[in-house]
């Protein structure tokens, strides 16, 4: 770790913790945003998740090697932890930190993208069968039936075990469209319980076409179980693609992602625990936080959870 | 709940897994690479010989017919032949099945029994300190990896402390076969670490699971009601809250199966445990068609019958709801 390294990651650190601060400043004024900062975890989570994102956008600067060169395969293999190398060294003598933090653009990325074209295609299937009902909800809820019955984790595998390496795109869209079934079913609910409120016949009333009835005045109301679920849609798809590099058919090497991290160090776990542990962390950390703001959107958007 | 209601869904039911089979089907005959290629299965086959053996598997007939042949050997309850495991498919499963259904079954009561006591003790001090703590430990271990933990306690209890054997389902010299008091024993020593695995994460996310139910539970009428005519406080919870939470949280039984399925596959993998997650695996990176399409199958069906089995319990639970075709929107509300 150089001078410049350790100071991006302090400004880092600072430029995140400022941001929450702010943002908890300004929400202070509505009853929304203070019930979403109500639970401390949740302004934890959301610096967390500041933190790594500036870290995976800053990566040149906070990484103090290349991610991928081997630094001297002889006498730094799997050195432990110390000021040069923050967080050790792995089985190829390769920076665990700088790994780590160019891990965080894959990892996060697939978690994000994968997340977003999942919950999409779900509201929008969702949206479209709560809506129309009749035959098209019928045939598209049997569809979403016969994808919660497919063992996810075995599709994904035949796709990506038999179509050898997949391209970081093509991952992301087979995890998105094998992601969307839960959301659609909860977006479902939501509409066709919004659908039979007055402001939605008044819409209707008032010549709105169907299109902007949806788009407009249903799916906003349905705000809170879509943001909750793309919430926790992102740690479930960063955690699927762990499990997939981890089992070797994820992140092809020698790019670093957690998981493929963890399948790395995993062997050497015995003598050299650190190169399994950090990545499994971080990975960890991201979900936790994921978690803790779900919790807080679902405080902020679902008062009927209220405690008395 | 009524006759015709349980026959409905039974008919979807038998729908979506013979769904499932097509796609699982028409998936694998896609993708590149064929059983005996060199570099899909391992070893070099010769040309010839590969050639000959994928006709004597009939795999050499169009896509349709194979398919239709195979739908012909399932109604007959013939699931195949294995390619890789030289041995009948169903033999293979069966003897998997008692594995993962040991390690499922040992994971579900630790997830239930933890995950019930946790979330209901946190419920009656909301927002007090045990609360909180409980609160923050269940949200980290919700969060981690189940490989990653799984590696995490191989490492401490397996290596360090040495508590816990580091795999395997059995002692192989002292027990190869569960036939005696001492090898129970044994088997259930193996089993610990890797149902503490599933069951620890399935636990927490049990734990905040049942929190929620109870709190919702704890602000309608009945329940104070209830306390208004003063029936004691351990009753109110016990009777009044708790029994309307367990609906909720019956329908989440139904959908820990999934999750136990697809968590052993990484779980098994890691512990040396012979179940059908790794036969799975192995099955699909020697493309072997009809054991991946068997397991598939077998999952579904687990998948399926949960989600089935949890809509009658909650029929027989919840007087409200004898019939009520949208009940399953609501599974997943929750």
């Amino acid at each position: 770790m150089t001078l410049g390294t350790w100071l991006a990651l302090v400004v880092a650190l600072v430029a995140a913790a400022e941001a929450v601060r702010a943002l908890r400043q300004r929400g202070l004024r509505s009853e929304r945003w203070r019930r979403f900062f109500r639970q401390r975890t949740t302004s934890w989570g959301l610096g967390i998740l500041t933190f790594l994102v500036i870290v995976a956008l800053a990566a040149p600067l906070i990484a103090p090697f290349d991610p991928n060169k081997q630094l001297d395969i002889i006498r730094l293999k799997n050195y432990p932890p110390s000021w040069t190398f923050l967080l050790g060294t792995d089985y190829l003598s390769r920076d665990l930190w700088s790994r780590v933090v160019y891990g965080a653009r894959v990892s996060l990325g697939i978690g994000a993208l994968g997340a977003l074209m999942a919950v999409s295609l779900g509201t929008l299937v969702g949206a479209v069968a709560g809506y129309y009902q009749r035959w098209i909800d019928a045939v598209l809820m049997r569809g979403v039936d016969v994808g919660l019955a497919l063992p996810r984790i075995f599709i994904l595998l035949m796709a990506v075990a038999l179509w050898d390496g997949l391209p970081f795109a093509a991952l992301v869209i087979t995890i998105g469209l094998t992601s969307w079934f839960g959301t659609s079913r909860l977006v479902r609910a939501e509409v066709l319980s919004l659908r039979q409120r007055d402001f939605v016949v008044a819409a209707h009333a008032l010549g709105a076409d169907t299109r902007r009835v949806i788009f407009r005045h249903v799916l906003p109301n349905a705000a809170a179980p879509i943001i909750v679920s793309a919430a926790l849609g992102v740690g479930n798809v960063l955690l699927l693609e762990a499990s997939l590099s981890f089992l070797g058919i994820g992140i092809k090497p020698p790019g670093a992602s957690w998981g493929n991290m963890i399948a790395d160090g995993a062997p050497s776990i015995y003598t050299a625990p650190w190169s399994t542990l950090f990545p499994g962390l971080a990975i960890s950390l991201v979900v936790m936080s994921l978690n803790a703001v779900a919790d807080g959107v679902r405080d902020a958007l679902d008062p009927r959870e209220e405690p008395a | 709940m009524t006759a015709a209601w349980l026959l409905r869904r039974l008919v979807a039911s038998v729908a979506i897994i013979f769904a499932v089979v097509t796609f699982v089907f028409i998936l694998i005959h896609l993708a590149p690479g064929r059983p005996c290629a060199q570099g899909g299965g391992g070893e070099y086959v010769d040309q010839i010989q590969c050639n000959r053996l994928i006709a004597q598997f009939g795999l050499d007939k169009p896509i349709p017919e194979q398919y239709w042949l195979y739908l012909i050997a399932l109604a007959h309850g013939n699931l195949g032949y294995s390619f890789s495991l030289h041995r009948p498919v169903r033999d293979a499963i069966a003897d998997t099945i008692p594995f993962t259904l040991q390690l499922a079954g040992a994971a579900l009561a630790l997830d239930f029994l933890l995950g019930l006591a946790l979330g209901i003790y946190q419920a009656v001090r909301v927002n007090r300190l045990p609360d909180i703590v409980i609160g923050n430990v269940t949200l980290f271990i919700y969060s981690l990896p189940t490989f990653w933990l799984a590696l995490l306690l191989l490492l401490i209890f397996g290596e360090k402390l040495r508590w816990f054997p580091v795999g395997g389902p059995n002692n192989p010299v002292l027990c190869p076969l569960v036939d005696s008091l001492y090898c129970v024993a044994d088997r259930l020593w193996h089993l610990v670490l890797p149902a503490a695995t599933l069951g620890m994460v399935g636990a927490a996310g049990t734990a905040r699971f049942q929190r929620a139910a109870m709190l919702e539970v704890a602000t309608q009428d009945f329940v104070r009601t209830a306390r208004a005519k003063g029936v004691p406080e351990r009753r109110v919870v016990l009777q009044h809250q708790l029994r309307n939470a367990l609906l909720s949280f019956i329908t989440r039984f139904g959908l820990a199966f999934p999750f136990l399925l697809t968590g052993a596959v990484l779980i098994e993998t890691i512990y040396a445990w012979p179940g059908m997650g790794r036969l799975a695996f192995d099955a699909i990176l020697s493309r072997d068609y009809p054991l991946v399409t068997a397991t598939a199958l077998t999952a579904s069906v687990v998948v399926v019958a949960g989600n089935l089995l949890a809509d009658i319990l909650v029929g027989i639970a919840d007087p409200r709801l004898r019939v009520r075709a949208d009940a399953d929107a609501q599974v997943l509300t929750a």
